[in-house]
Formats: C-alpha cells, structure tokens, sequence
C-alpha cells in the first residue's frame, strides 16, 4: 500500500494513479490514467502518460512518487538495453521486473516508487509482474496498483477470467479504469491503454468523455 | 518478536472494522454485514451479527467503534419505540435515520461510528438512509465501513435499478464475500436481513458458503 507524506510540498509531484495490468488470451494489456497532482489539491498534468516502453514488447507503469519513477525507469531502460546487447536477444519480461525491482530494493530507503511490468516474451508469452515499494516481485494474472486501485479490488475480483479474449480484455481494462477514476480524486483525464502481443504493440487512448458510465452518472 | 508483548485486546479499541451495505428494491429493502470484530490485530469476536433492529421493519448497520455503534443502535430503538407509541402507528424509516442522525451529529467530535439505516413502510416502500458524520441522504444503496473501499467500482458497476429481491440478496452476498476477501478488518460469516411488507427474513452465510472468484 502506499505510503503517505503529509505535506505536498515536501512530497513534490506525486502521480496519486490508478495503474492496471492484466494477461488475456495470446497477450497482455496495461493501462493507466493521466493526472498528475500536487497533495490532491491541484492537478498539475490532466495528460501525463503512465505507461512507458521499456523494450519493444515490455511496457511498465509507474506509481508513488513521479520523480523516484521516472530515474528509476531510466536507469532501468539502460541496463535492459545493454543486457540485452550481451544476450544478442530480446530481454525477457522477467529480466526487465528483475532490473527494476533490484533497483527498488537496494535504494529502499530513499525511492518510494513501485511498478506494474507487463509484456510478451518468446519463452514465456504474456505474463505479467508487480515491484512493490519495498522492492518485492511477484507474477500475477491480473494486477491494480496506485492510489485509484483500492475501489476497484471488488470489481476486479469479480469480474476478471483467465483467458480472456483481447476485446473483452480491453473493456475490462478501461471498465475498471473508468471506476477508479469516478471514485479516487487523484485519478483521472483519459484511460492510456497499450495492448501487447506476439504480433505487436497496439496503443488505446480513451478520451474522458468515451469512458463507460455508470448507473449515477 | 523475540520479545514477549501483551496482546493487542488488551489495549487496543474495539472497532467494528467493517463491511456493510443497504440495498433497496422494489419493495422493500436488503441489508448485509460481515462478522467480524477486531482490536487492533486480534479478532475478538467472529461471528457478531452487525444488523441491529430499530424497530419490526426498520433496522440498521453498524461500522466504526463497536461500543458507538452499539449504544447509538440502543438509544434509538428506546427512542423509536416511545414516539411509535405516541404515534399510534409504526414509524417511517425516515423517522429511525432522523433519531440517528440528530445523535450522530450532536456527539460527532466524541462518536465514531457510522450507521446505515434501512426498512419498510407503507408510505415510502423500500428505503436505505446513509448517516456519515451526521448528514441524512437517501440512497437506492449504501456501502460503509473499512472494507467498503475495495468494492466502490463493483458496486458503481453492477447496481442497476429495478432488481428483484433475489437478484438484491445476490448482490449483497457478491459485494459481501468480495470486501471480505480484500480487508483484513472484515471476515467470517455474512448476515442478511431482507425486509418487504410482509415481514423480516434474516439469514446467515457461513464462510464456506460465501460466493468465491477467480483466484480462490
């Protein structure tokens, strides 16, 4: 769970989001929100993109703090590319959680940042893993992360089933989006969702006012 | 932890740490609540029943501070009873949410604890009143407690108007059994309590009964 610093001033630009992966039938998707605020109070990007390439079949999504995110996604990005220049082959999904979670563990006490990697590899097909803030890594099927993510743990409980095919995927994705964002005031603007399979990377943008409604909107 | 440390029922408050929602329809009303009763990490009771009566057709729901909770339900069901009596007749729902809300509201700085109040009566039919920090609303439902957190969008997604009694009775269990599974402060059995203007049904489902989802 996050933690919370009292003061946004000291806390910086925090993405205060809703993150979500989840593996379908043949391939992954993994999406976001855009808003990035300052303590809730005032939304200081209604655009920002969550959802960064890492590799061209392995996306992340960030949480907890911008700034920790966005140098530990940097760094990140270097070593998988230099890993996967010694390897002269494309990184596997679990090399890149790997690479992140190691530099989430060993800068514990400074970093509050943690990740949702998802991706598509030729040894493993889809799969999908979860860096906590502490550094922990796991596998899951389906996995929320972000301050949005405790309102839709029953929804996605719920209404999520292995092998799913890629369109019912996808509206699970923006459905469980589009709830977080109603209820979580930190989350919010447009759902970035990137589907992602053996074939290739598809980019879905759902602006605010295409997101599904629901019974008291 | 090697050190021996006293157990957290004998310092810790005694809160209800909860899951329970209100749901009406068309005629009548559905309430559901968890079990559980925590103090700090230690669960002091596993199966009390969090439905309380405030009067044949109108209870309400408990969540929050388990003594608050409880005397606020008490002190009601007395008041209640004395103006039914003046009355003559049995008392709206609206009445029971009102008594419970003046309470609330008066004591908010010294009380912590929130109750959903619903019932039947002939005038309104099925009706569900939330009473959070004092306010008075009606809702076609209400969710509260610590676990109600984790089931906004399920119920956000699945509510619709117009659903049968069964459908209702599902979807409480549904919302129930997914709480439950998520916060740590809301477990064991579920209660239900479905009431129309025939009567009061109450129900429990055991643990092992309880819907399960994909990763169980």
């Amino acid at each position: 769970m996050e933690k919370l610093c009292t003061d946004p001033r000291t806390r910086g630009v925090s993405t205060g989001t809703t993150i979500l992966a989840a593996i379908f039938d043949g391939g992954v998707v993994i999406g976001s929100d855009s808003r990035a605020s300052i303590g809730g109070e005032y939304v200081s990007s209604k655009t920002i993109n969550k959802v960064i390439q890492v590799h061209d079949r392995i996306f992340c999504c960030m949480a907890g703090s911008l700034a920790d995110a966005q140098a530990v996604i940097k760094a990140a990005k270097f070593h998988l590319s230099f890993h996967s220049v010694q390897m002269e082959s494309p990184p596997l999904v679990i090399a890149a959680a790997s690479v992140l979670k190691d530099l989430c563990y060993k800068n514990k006490e400074e970093l509050q940042a943690g990740f949702l990697t998802a991706g598509w590899d030729k040894k493993n097909g889809p799969q999908v893993y979860v860096v906590s803030l502490g550094g922990m890594l796991i596998s899951q099927q389906v996995t929320i992360g972000g301050s949005g993510s405790t309102f839709i743990y029953g929804y996605v409980d719920a209404k999520y089933k292995p092998n799913m095919t890629k369109e019912e995927c996808l509206q699970f994705a923006t459905n469980a989006l589009a709830l977080a964002m109603g209820r979580d005031n930190v989350s919010g603007g447009v759902a970035h969702l990137v589907v992602i399979t053996e074939k290739g990377v598809e980019h879905v943008v759902v602006p605010g006012d295409k997101l599904p409604r629901f019974h008291d909107e | 932890m090697l050190e021996e440390t006293a157990p957290e029922w004998l310092s810790e408050e005694v809160k209800t740490g909860t899951t329970i929602i209100a749901i009406e329809f068309n005629g009548g009303v559905v309430l559901g609540s968890d079990s559980r009763v925590s103090a700090g990490a230690s669960v002091v009771n596993r199966v009390m029943n969090k439905l309380s009566p405030l009067h044949d057709k109108i209870y309400c729901a408990l969540s929050g501070s388990a003594a608050d909770a409880q005397t606020i339900a008490e002190i009601v069901n007395y008041q209640l009873d004395v103006h039914s009596t003046e009355i003559g007749e049995d008392p709206q729902v609206r009445s029971a949410a009102t008594l419970v809300r003046n309470i609330s509201y008066k004591y908010k700085e010294e009380l912590s604890a929130h109750l959903i109040v619903a019932g039947w009566d002939r005038r309104g039919g099925g009706q569900v009143f939330a009473t959070l920090n004092g306010l008075l609303t009606r809702q076609p439902f209400a969710v509260g407690g610590s676990g109600s957190l984790y089931v906004y969008g399920f119920v956000d997604a699945e509510y619709h108007r117009g659903m049968s009694r069964k459908e209702s009775q599902q979807f409480v269990v549904n919302t129930l059994s997914l709480a439950m599974n998520r916060d740590g402060s809301s477990g064991g059995v579920a209660y239900i309590v479905t009431i129309d203007e025939h009567g009061t049904e109450e129900k429990v489902i055991l643990g092992n009964q309880l819907p399960t989802f994909f990763d169980q």
